[in-house]
Order: C-alpha cells, then sequence, then structure tokens
C-alpha cells in the first residue's frame, strides 16, 4: 500500500507541467539582518527575555558560581541535575557543598523515569547560543545533556555565553554552520518559561514545560 | 429547505456568550499581530520572501519530497505514504500495534483532526490523548477545535472552570486560569509518563538536512516528542521546504502572523530518532505524508496558491464573517477564509461549496495572509466553479448550478446583449417603481427596501446631452 501510494502521489505531482515558482523573486533576502553591537545584543536579548517573565542573571568566569549558587538557594531546591562533564558542569561538582544534593543523568530515562519526573527540582545545562532579537536559547541536547534536562524538571536553569549571543536565528544558522555540521538528534529553540493563552486568550506559565527558566549570562571579561 | 450550514449559522448566531468569547480574542488577536509589524514596508517585504519561499518548495514540491525521504530515511527516521486519510489511519493503527500500545499522547496537529485519528484509535480499543491545554479541554468536552492556532477560542474560563469541576470533581472548583492550567499540567504529566506513543503535527519539514520542525509554547509539543519510545509525525505533503535558510523568515512570521508573538517558547527541530549512546528521546520516529487532495490541488496553477498556507490562522482572525459565526459554524475541520477555499477543494464543492458563501469579500484575509494566498480571488473562482459546467480540477464543479439562476443570468445576458429590449425593461421597472414590494423577505428585516429612481442612466445621460454610443 506504502509504494503504491507513493507511486500514484508523486505521479499525480508530476501529472502537470511544474508551476513557475512565483514571479516574485526574493525568497534568499535577509530582510532582518542588523548590526547589533555586544550591549545592543545583551539589550534586546534581556528585554525579550524579561517580557516572557524568564529570569537574567549577569556573571562573569569569576563569579558566576556564586551567582548560580544564590539561584539554587532563592529556589530552595533541594536538588539539581547536571552534566558532571561539561566544563560548567566540572566547576560545580569540584565545589559540590555549595549547591542542592547534585544528580547526574547516569542511564537512559527508562531506568530512572519516575525519579526524572517526580524528584527533579531543577536541571543546569549549557547552551549552544543565543538570539538577541527573539530572546531565545539555543540548545543542542547531547548525551551529557539530554533532551528532557531542559523540559521535564519544573526550573531549567541555563547558562550563555555572552560572546555567543547571535543577532538573528538565520545568523546564528549561518555563523555556526548548522548545515555544514549536519543538524543533531534535536536542535532547540527555547524562548521563555513553558506557557500557554489556550483559556481566554489570557497568558499562564508553566504549563507542561519547566515552570521557570534562569539565563545566567556569562561575560568572558567583567561586564 | 434550510442546509446544515445555515442551520449552525443560526444556532451559534444565537450564543451572544460564544460570540463575545470570539469577539474579544479576534480584537486581541488583530491588535497584538498589528504590534509585531510596526512597518508596514517591512512586512512587505517579508510577505514576500515567505511567499517566494513557499512557492519555490511548491514549484518543486515532487523533489523536494523524494529528497525529504531520502535525507529522513538516512538519518533512520520512518517514512510513510499515504493517499486518503484511511490509509494515514492504518500506518498509524499498524505502527501502534507492532509496539502493542494502548496509550497515544498528542500534541497539536489539524492534520490528525483531518484524519479524525482519535475516533478511528479508540474503535481500536487504543486512547489517543489531547495534550495541548486547548484541545485537552476540547477532548473533555467532546467538541471539535474552532479555529486552528486557539482551539478553545469559543470557550469562557467559566466554562472550563464548570467542565474541569465535571470531569475532575476531586479538583477544586476554580476560574483561576493559572490554577486550571496547573490542574491540567498535573493531570497531563502523569499521561507523558506513561504514554507508549507519541503523536504530533510538522509545522515545517526541511528537504535539505531531513528535518521536522514543531512550532509551539506548551511544552506538550516536545514532551509527546521526547517522552514516548515511539514518535510520530502526520503532515501534509505540501509542508515541505527546500533549505534550512528558509526555516528562519517563515518562522518569525508564522508566529508574528498567528499570535503576535516574536517567537514560540519551543521550537523543536527533530532530525533522527535516539542515537546510540543518547540517554531519552524516542527510539523510532516515524513520518506520515498525508495527500487526502492535496495533489489535486496542486494540479491547478491558480488554486495550487492554497497550498502556501502555513497555517498561521491570521485570515481567520481578521474574518467578519468568522468572528460571528464562529468556527463551529462551518462544520469542518479547517474554518475561516482558509477553510472556505481549502474544504471545497478536498471534499468537493457538491459537499462544501456552500461554504465559499461564507465571505463578504471584504479582502481583510488577502491582505492579512503572511504568503500572500489571494484568498478573495481564490474564492470567486470556486464561487463560479460551483455554478459552471466548463472542466475544472476542482471535484463537484457545477454540482452548484441551480436552474432558475442559471436561466435569471441567461436572460440578463440576453436582454443587456438586445439594446431595444433592455431599455424598455429598465425604462418600465423605473416607472413602475411604486408598485414594488416593501417587504422582500431576509433582507427588509433589518434594512429598508432598495428604491428605484424614477429614470434611467441612459435616460439621465441623454438629458445631460451625452450620445448613446
Ligand atoms: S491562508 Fe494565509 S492567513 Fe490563512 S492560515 Fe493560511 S497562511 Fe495564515
Amino acid at each position: 500500500m506504502n509504494n503504491v501510494a507513493r507511486t500514484n502521489i508523486l505521479q499525480r505531482l508530476r501529472k502537470e507541467t511544474p508551476p513557475q515558482p512565483s514571479p516574485c523573486q526574493g525568497k534568499e533576502q535577509d530582510v532582518s539582518s542588523f548590526d547589533w553591537d555586544r550591549a545592543e545584543r545583551i539589550r534586546r536579548f534581556t528585554e525579550r527575555m524579561e517580557a516572557v517573565r524568564a529570569e537574567i542573571h549577569h556573571a562573569d568566569h569569576r563569579d558566576w558560581l556564586d551567582v548560580l549558587t544564590e539561584i539554587c538557594h532563592a529556589k530552595g531546591l533541594n536538588n539539581l541535575l547536571l552534566s558532571p562533564n561539561t566544563t560548567w558542569g566540572q566547576a560545580i561538582s569540584a565545589q559540590a557543598g555549595r549547591f542542592p544534593t547534585l544528580r547526574h543523568y547516569e542511564q537512559p530515562i527508562d531506568g530512572w523515569k519516575e525519579e526524572m519526573f517526580y524528584g527533579i527540582d531543577a536541571a543546569f545545562t549549557s547552551t549552544l547560543g543565543g538570539i538577541a532579537e527573539t530572546g531565545t536559547l539555543i540548545l543542542w541536547p547531547d548525551a551529557e545533556e539530554p533532551r528532557t534536562m531542559s523540559l521535564v524538571p519544573p526550573v531549567h536553569i541555563a547558562l550563555l555565553e555572552v560572546d555567543k549571543l547571535h543577532t538573528t536565528f538565520a545568523a546564528a544558522v549561518q555563523e555556526q554552520g548548522w548545515v555544514e555540521k549536519g543538524l543533531p538528534t534535536n536542535a532547540l529553540l527555547v524562548s521563555g518559561p513553558s506557557k500557554s493563552a489556550d483559556i481566554e486568550q489570557t497568558l499562564a506559565y508553566g504549563v507542561h514545560g519547566p515552570k521557570e527558566l534562569v539565563v545566567i549570562l556569562v561575560f568572558s571579561h567583567p561586564a | 429547505m434550510i442546509s446544515e450550514f445555515r442551520q449552525h449559522v443560526i444556532e451559534n448566531l444565537a450564543k451572544p456568550n460564544v460570540r463575545a468569547n470570539f469577539r474579544k480574542a479576534m480584537d486581541g488577536l488583530m491588535q497584538r499581530r498589528l504590534d509585531q509589524f510596526p512597518d508596514p514596508a517591512e512586512l512587505e517585504r517579508i510577505r514576500t520572501q515567505a511567499q517566494a519561499i513557499r512557492a519555490n518548495a511548491l514549484s518543486k514540491l515532487p523533489e523536494l519530497l523524494e529528497q525529504l525521504e531520502a535525507k529522513l530515511t538516512d538519518n533512520g527516521i520512518h517514512v510513510h505514504w499515504a493517499e486518503t486519510t484511511e490509509q494515514a489511519n492504518q500506518i498509524v493503527l499498524s505502527i501502534m500495534q507492532k509496539h502493542n500500545a494502548k496509550t497515544m499522547i498528542k500534541g497539536k496537529s489539524m492534520v490528525s483532526e483531518e484524519m479524525g485519528l482519535n475516533h478511528f484509535l479508540e474503535a481500536h480499543g487504543i486512547d489517543a490523548l489531547e495534550s495541548d491545554l486547548g484541545e485537552f479541554i476540547l477532548q473533555l468536552a467532546h467538541e471539535p477545535p474552532s479555529h486552528i492556532v486557539a482551539p478553545a477560542i469559543h470557550k469562557s474560563r467559566q466554562d472550563v472552570a464548570k467542565l474541569f469541576n465535571d470531569k475532575f470533581p476531586d479538583i477544586p472548583y476554580t476560574e483561576n486560569i493559572d490554577e486550571l492550567t496547573q490542574a491540567a499540567r498535573t493531570i497531563l504529566r502523569d499521561k507523558f509518563y506513561s504514554a507508549e506513543v507519541g503523536l504530533s503535527g510538522v509545522n515545517f519539514a526541511v528537504a535539505e538536512t531531513g528535518t521536522l520542525c514543531l512550532v509551539e509554547n506548551e511544552g506538550n509539543g516536545r514532551m509527546s516528542t521526547t517522552v514516548p519510545r515511539v514518535h510520530i509525525a502526520v503532515t501534509g505533503i505540501e509542508k515541505v521546504v527546500e533549505k534550512l535558510s528558509d526555516i528562519p523568515p517563515l518562522l518569525s512570521i508564522l508566529t508574528r502572523s498567528a499570535t503576535g508573538q516574536p517567537i514560540t517558547t519551543y521550537f523543536n527541530m527533530i532530525s533522527s530518532p535516539r542515537k546510540p549512546g543518547e540517554k531519552d528521546g524516542p527510539e523510532e520516529v516515524h513520518l506520515v505524508l498525508l495527500d487526502n487532495g492535496r495533489s489535486n490541488i496542486y494540479s491547478d496553477p491558480e488554486l495550487l496558491a492554497t497550498l502556501r498556507c502555513i497555517r498561521c490562522g491570521a485570515c481567520m482572525n481578521h474574518c467578519p464573517v468568522y468572528t460571528r459565526i464562529g468556527g463551529h459554524s462551518y462544520g469542518t475541520v479547517y474554518p475561516g477564509p482558509i477553510g472556505i477555499i481549502l474544504e471545497p477543494q478536498k471534499a468537493g464543492l457538491d459537499v462544501h461549496g456552500e461554504l465559499t458563501q461564507a465571505s463578504t469579500l471584504c479582502g481583510a484575509c488577502g491582505e492579512v495572509c503572511p504568503v500572500r494566498i489571494p484568498i478573495p480571488t481564490l474564492i470567486n473562482r470556486l464561487r463560479y466553479e460551483g455554478v459552471r459546467k466548463d472542466a475544472s480540477t476542482t471535484p463537484g464543479t457545477g454540482s452548484r448550478r441551480t436552474t432558475a439562476e442559471a436561466a435569471a443570468w441567461k436572460s440578463w445576458s440576453w436582454s443587456a446583449s438586445h439594446p431595444a429590449i433592455y431599455n424598455f425593461g429598465t425604462k418600465a421597472a423605473a416607472r413602475l417603481r411604486g408598485v414594488l414590494p416593501m417587504q422582500m423577505s431576509a433582507w427588509t428585516n433589518v434594512r429598508s427596501a432598495p428604491q428605484l429612481a424614477d429614470k434611467t442612466l441612459h435616460e439621465r445621460m441623454k438629458e445631460m446631452g451625452v450620445a448613446d454610443e
């Protein structure tokens, strides 16, 4: 059935002379390219993120662990899920005493789904970069930082290095060479905590994904 | 006898609460969209770009579908083709059966509505649960969506509160939207946890990379495509685009046109099942490509524009008819202006041709459409095809022709080409205007009857000294 359907559909599509692409050109034009400097990128990113109730914290390479400690404390987290193998995760693990119980994604989800769903307070992940125009994090989850980390726990704490803040999604795709590199199993853009406006078009936060999104913006030089 | 469609319209016009819900929501959506496009010139530039991207993809549709299939297969995703919704349902069922699966959790998918998938699976002993908040509410209420982006837009918070209280008596009654949302979160968490198969739609499929893209705010789409062991995506064959670089502009104009958001919370790009070493994500991913009349629409160079649609819903948000009669009046999966042109082309003018009447041809839909589908022109075209006997690719062509209407036009066209008769007729009408009825059925219930002038245009022009030629 499958192959017959395939043949029939393709045959019908090929029956007619292919329709002309619309006379209007301009598919390739980049209508939204901006030459925002770093300060402007940060300003826009922060404004957009805060507009959808994400928390933004500024830090640098020396004090980001303090900032993270404070966030964990302020939120009263009992535990924090992270990868002990990323650069950031290693640094956190080295000072484990300052943090809530650190948890690791030690085995495939099937082996500890219940705890993942009902027992983890927050997850910490790195990011591949950010997008200033829309206030967006780029995540390419992998074996170290799996997909559910930024989805299932009620709080997601993400670290974004300021130097990886691109102007637009289009610019990020190009500058990071997505097509050349090949896309991962799952690439994600995350722009705020989970939300819905399905009842009376009124925004409610924390539907199925994280209720809170916390972004630590790390400056390579002190801000 | 009054048609089913008109009956629905009459019923829905008599529901002041539902009408108020639509009015309020549509006003909000229109304003939010407007706020996203402060510069009209920029809006036109990005519409041109979005239109060109979609038109370009359609111009190479068969090749892009083959490329998409090859790429996805390379990436480890199973591709299935379905000519009809029955075939698509069977494909989904056989995947479920292969895994002995009895539970499905669904992200929002209009194509699955088109397939009537939930009922089909139910009949085969499979529990398919909607997880988008709006769709979840509607499933509880046993109602179809009334809007393609905001499916439960016709319901007020009180409606939802009563519904939840009725279905989940353990949860205390509340009309607070945050509390209602949290209740849904708690109920559905357990379902995400235990569902064996997740089903989703697709907003864009990228041929270049073999990537399925999903746009959403709630995270239920990510849950449905990440947590269960099997993910099945269903999509119409027209959703493919050529390159990854086509995605950013389309995403941007989609979310801005649909809900007035610069971007949604999540943009989910899926290119493969769980790879060795990865710790979550489905072990199997399937894509079902559904035709269901689309390849037929494709064969007409003008109607083909219908397939550019990116399902933003802006045309219905701006439609004065939709806002008044509401999404349920249409009795079809896709309501509003896009439904008016799409549904008769799919099901036939004999089935849904009457929907083409549900337009004032004010032009708002065509003006806001991000991919510039000339909706009013296509409505006119379908109205014409409904009453003509000429050959056309649209099923049901000529089915709306009535002898009386055809005879009326024929005699008008005859008299208009015979000046003596025409002049006699118009003069007679002008002289006899006093005896024309003041009551003209429904028209005069809320309006006064039109008055003919005492002299015809020809007579006046003659008086002014204009020659007859
Ligand atoms: S026809 Fe245009 S405006 Fe309507 S849903 Fe499709 S893309 Fe949006």
